[in-house]
């Protein structure tokens, strides 16, 4: 049963990989980015049921806000193009 | 089942490797780095590395993809054109004697996990043995860096602290100072 959905993760991984590395623009990349750690925070739940190191629940979460906040930087430098952008800056420049 | 995940991980982070030395979209390449970096700190965790995965992607995974996507920034992305008349075969045999050699250095040491290593045998008998009692901490590499190492880990904490501290007063109080922005 684990060993199923740890292998369907590790397939939907690897079509993750292959849009980010196909990818036509700068979102499908972005989105293949955060697909892929989406799954690696699944991959370490799955992983933690079936070996049975229950602590390992703990790492997944903190690598789903580790993700959040790479994504939250790169979706504001994609929008903005620099991440201190205030009104302030864009008068001075 | 370890087994059939290393592997497949593994061919996954060689393919991630190989597009990132063959790309040349900077952006592209910081998408791949992150990836890269959340396929090496799965594998540590599958290792039971768990420490060594934190780290890897606090600093990988996050804080790198990060400072990338904030130097391409700075940099507006200008991308150097590759020289003309370069050629790869000096360079390339460079790489490849180097590459032997480190290939040969590496076959005097111990295989991977052999269980008489040199390395194996000093202090890690006694941490096996001792770590649940002497310290009551179900991991062994988390008892090592958090309490037997703990003044170690505390210097390293205050070393890369006082890092931060120096780049923040060196680079953040510049960036603010409206002066710089005019001779752009």
């Amino acid at each position: 049963m684990f060993i199923a959905v740890c292998l369907a993760i590790l397939v939907t991984m690897s079509l993750a990989l292959a849009r980010a590395l196909m990818g036509p623009t700068v979102y499908d990349r972005i989105a293949a980015a955060n697909v892929f750690g989406t799954k690696t925070v699944l991959l370490i739940a799955v992983f933690a049921f079936l070996s049975g190191r229950m602590d390992l629940l703990d790492i997944a979460l903190v690598y789903a806000l580790i993700n959040f906040i790479s994504m939250v930087a790169v979706l504001r430098f994609v929008k903005y193009g620099e991440f201190h952008s205030s009104p302030d800056d864009d008068k001075v420049k | 089942m370890d087994l059939y995940i290393n592997i497949i991980l593994l061919a996954l982070m060689a393919i991630t490797a190989l597009a990132i030395l063959r790309m040349t979209n900077i952006f592209a390449i910081v998408m791949l780095f992150g990836i890269f970096s959340f396929l090496s700190a799965v594998l540590f965790v599958v290792m039971d590395a768990v420490d060594v995965a934190f780290t890897e992607a606090a600093v990988g995974a996050g804080i790198s993809t990060v400072l990338m996507i904030a130097t391409m920034a700075l940099i507006k992305n200008q991308e150097e054109k590759r020289p003309l008349g370069h050629r790869p075969w000096l360079p390339l045999l460079v790489v490849f004697i180097t590459g032997a050699a480190l290939v040969y250095g590496t076959l005097d040491i111990p295989a991977f996990g052999d269980p008489n290593a040199p390395a194996q045998k000093h202090v890690a008998p006694y941490y096996l043995e001792k770590s649940i009692s002497d310290t009551g901490v179900p991991n062994v590499v988390t008892s090592v860096l958090a309490s037997y190492r703990g003044f170690d880990t505390l210097g390293e904490v205050v070393v890369v602290f006082t890092a931060g501290i120096a780049v923040l007063i060196l680079i953040g109080g510049r960036l603010t100072r409206p002066t710089k922005r005019r001779d752009k």
